[in-house]
């Protein structure tokens, strides 16, 4: 049986054991048909035109898993940002562990979607918010079908949450492969403030593959700063819809680091609604091997007077292939837009390959719109340079590398994350940093 | 100290340099004037190892070893520099960091561990008071935003700490105010002693006011058509590569 009939026929099953309101069981409905009648997206739409999930719907995954498994904290303890104090909303295997977990209802709400889902008192905020701005593609209506557990924050009118939220799902592989589908809700109010750590950690070499949907409602002057880190083991395969809805005022920045994964595949999505928005969009990847990140954004500017500003970088080594298709659309209503996109990009193989594409449409007469992307190697002359200061050719190489990444960091707000993040980067291209950062 | 004996080098079988003779000694001062495209930076490079360039006949000695096979980084280990004319900007890394790499790198080569970070400190506090440079200047990402002046002041901070027995100051005065032509000068002869030695490439005579040469030399479309002292220089202001062009021509 392919994996899109498995889902279909679990679904009704799935239907019968779920606890939620009509409401709910109603856009499951919907969704599990957009989704029979779409399938998985396939490499002859423009979309998933260099990205083919072929070799992911192969396997025999198991799609809900039946026991609850537990982890040593001290031996996932190096995945957690454990040098501050955070909330955290951990899963295993797709199942909550309050073992692993902080959560909190003080004053915010830093809880499971699960919980939500079923209990009276959140039913407002679902109603409000839950699949509101997700849209109806096939793999977003797939999770939308089977969305049970995930991370639900919410915070309220002028707070800003102390310290920032891990939310983190590892797979055990006890399952043999695994596939999961975390949906995360999270609701930012006027003038609130968050910052929020999302990573997917497979500790298994078994076949992993996750469709996690998240939705971000930034209200009127909230900030929201998401950081995305994709570092996974190279069984493990992401696919990432992320939709944020902004309102007037607002700031959002995602942040995103593809270092690990077998297939990762970033569909993130900005809508700006109000004016004066700024929207920031950032990535570093860098992959080798048979690696493939493919990021798709859209930056959607409705309203007149806001502002986005999107810089991606790649690395790509070994047979790596990446893809970046950066859609920015500005609406008739959005004069004064300022639209910023740059994506760069070193390739340092030959069989390493880079798709990247902008995509501008703009319907707009008094707009500020500019986009870079370029493709290339290390800059030789800066090799020389480093070399003729006694720097060996190899280790100047990954200076150089980690340069060209680590620009992108400049604008990570949590200290601790950020030295976490050089210090991977600087792993990962194997640059000997004899200095303290 | 360096030994340049009919050294022919190039660019994808285009000829560049046409055979130069070159002997720079322990306490010289050495300028190569010549106009645009004679090959001075050419030679520098060549000098210092870059890649790009083969050297398709003659050779390069320094310390009466033949270096035209090394790395450049080798070259470097041995105790030659070479100040950029248009030096590289490497963002996230602090002018502090990139000079303790480098340090590092060196002593490693030579077999020695890491310099303790009390003496680099020291040290470079002492260097960047010399080439009359801010604190703040030093955390700054090296060359990142940095105006001409401020690039040539670090590449010469770079020079100090480095302490090689060979520096090559490629153009080291363009882009330089007065001001900061001085400065940069100062700390160039600060650095200087005997057992050191300076190759200064120029276009003008500007810099030679500051950076006093024991020899100068004319570069002209790849050979050094002249040898003389600082007077040719002065010489060179005044009645540009012309007559020097019509003398060649004449011999």
């Amino acid at each position: 049986m392919s994996l899109k009939d498995k889902l279909i026929t679990s679904f009704f099953a799935f239907e019968d054991y779920i606890d939620a309101d009509s409401h709910i069981h109603e856009l499951r409905n919907i969704a599990i048909k957009s989704f029979e009648e779409k399938g998985f997206p396939t490499k002859k739409e423009e979309a998933w035109k260099y990205t083919s999930l072929n070799v992911l719907l192969k396997e025999d995954y198991c799609v809900f898993p039946k026991n609850e498994n537990t982890i040593e904290f001290k031996d996932v303890k190096k995945y957690f940002l454990h040098e501050i104090d955070t909330y955290k909303i951990v899963f295993i295997d797709g199942i909550y562990s309050s073992f692993l977990s902080e959560t909190t209802h003080d004053k915010v709400d830093v809880c499971l979607l699960s919980a939500a889902l079923s209990k009276p008192k959140y039913k407002a905020v679902i109603e409000n918010y839950f699949n509101k701005v997700a849209k109806s593609d096939s793999l977003t209506s797939l999770n939308t079908a089977f969305a049970k557990e995930g991370a639900y924050i919410v915070i309220p009118k002028h707070r800003e949450v102390e310290k920032p939220i891990e939310i983190i799902n590892f797979a055990t592989g006890n399952e043999a492969a695994l596939f999961l589908q975390p949906r995360n809700l999270i609701v930012v109010e006027e003038n609130a403030q968050v910052q929020i750590i999302e990573r997917h950690q497979s500790l298994t070499s078994n076949p992993v593959f996750t469709n996690v949907v998240t939705e971000i409602f930034a209200e009127k002057n909230a900030s929201v700063d998401y950081y995305k880190i994709q570092n996974d083991n190279h069984s493990a395969s992401l696919i990432d819809n992320t939709f944020i809805l902004q309102g007037q005022g607002s700031n959002a920045s995602v942040h995103t680091f593809s270092f690990g994964g077998k297939l990762t595949r970033n569909n993130l999505n900005f809508y700006q609604k109000g004016e004066r928005i700024n929207s920031t969009l950032k990535g570093v990847t860098i992959i080798e091997e048979n690696q493939l990140v493919d990021h798709h954004t859209l930056v959607n500017h409705i309203a007149p007077n806001c502002e986005s500003h999107q810089d991606y970088k790649g690395i790509f080594a070994g047979k790596s292939t990446g893809v970046f298709n950066g859609k920015i659309i500005v609406e008739k209503e959005a004069q004064k837009t300022d639209a910023f996109q740059q994506n760069n990009n070193i390739l340092i193989t030959d069989n390493a390959s880079i798709n990247s594409k902008p995509q501008l449409e703009i319907f707009a007469d008094d707009v500020k719109c500019s986009h870079g992307c370029t493709i290339g190697q290390l800059d030789e002359e800066a090799l020389f340079y480093l070399q003729t200061r006694g720097i060996r050719k190899k280790e100047a190489q990954a200076l150089l590398m980690y340069a060209f990444a680590s620009n992108v960091l400049e604008s990570v707000k949590i200290p601790e994350l950020k030295t976490r993040i050089t210090k991977l980067i600087a792993n990962k291209i194997g640059v000997n940093l004899g200095f303290n950062l | 100290m360096l030994q340049i004996k009919n050294l022919h080098a190039g660019v994808d079988n285009e000829e560049i340099l046409k055979g130069i003779n070159l002997e720079i000694n322990a306490g010289e001062i050495h300028a190569i004037m010549g106009p645009n495209g004679s090959g001075k930076s050419t030679l520098a490079s060549v000098i210092a190892g870059k890649e790009e360039f083969e050297v398709t006949q003659g050779s390069i000695s320094f310390e009466h070893e033949d270096i035209a096979s090394l790395a450049p980084e080798e070259r470097a280990h041995k105790g030659i520099f070479l100040s950029f004319q248009y030096p590289i900007e490497i963002p996230g890394v602090s002018v502090t960091n990139f000079i303790k790499t480098a340090i590092n790198e060196g002593r490693k080569a030579k077999g020695l561990d890491d310099m303790p970070a009390g003496e680099m400190l020291k040290m470079i506090r002492e260097k960047a008071e010399l080439l009359e440079m801010d604190r703040k200047f030093l955390s700054r990402s090296l060359n990142e935003g940095f105006s001409g002046g401020e690039k040539k002041r670090n590449e010469i901070f770079q020079l100090a700490m480095l302490e090689p027995k060979l520096a090559i100051l490629d153009e080291t005065d363009s882009g330089l105010d007065i001001d900061a032509l001085r400065i940069v000068a100062n700390g160039v002869n600060k650095i200087r002693n005997e057992k050191n030695a300076i190759l200064v490439i120029t276009h003008y005579q500007r810099l030679l006011d500051y950076i006093v040469p024991d020899f100068v030399h004319v570069l002209l479309d790849g050979k050094i058509v002249k040898s003389g002292t600082k007077e040719l220089a002065y010489e060179l202001e005044e009645k540009g590569y012309d007559w020097i062009k019509e003398e060649v021509k004449t011999v």
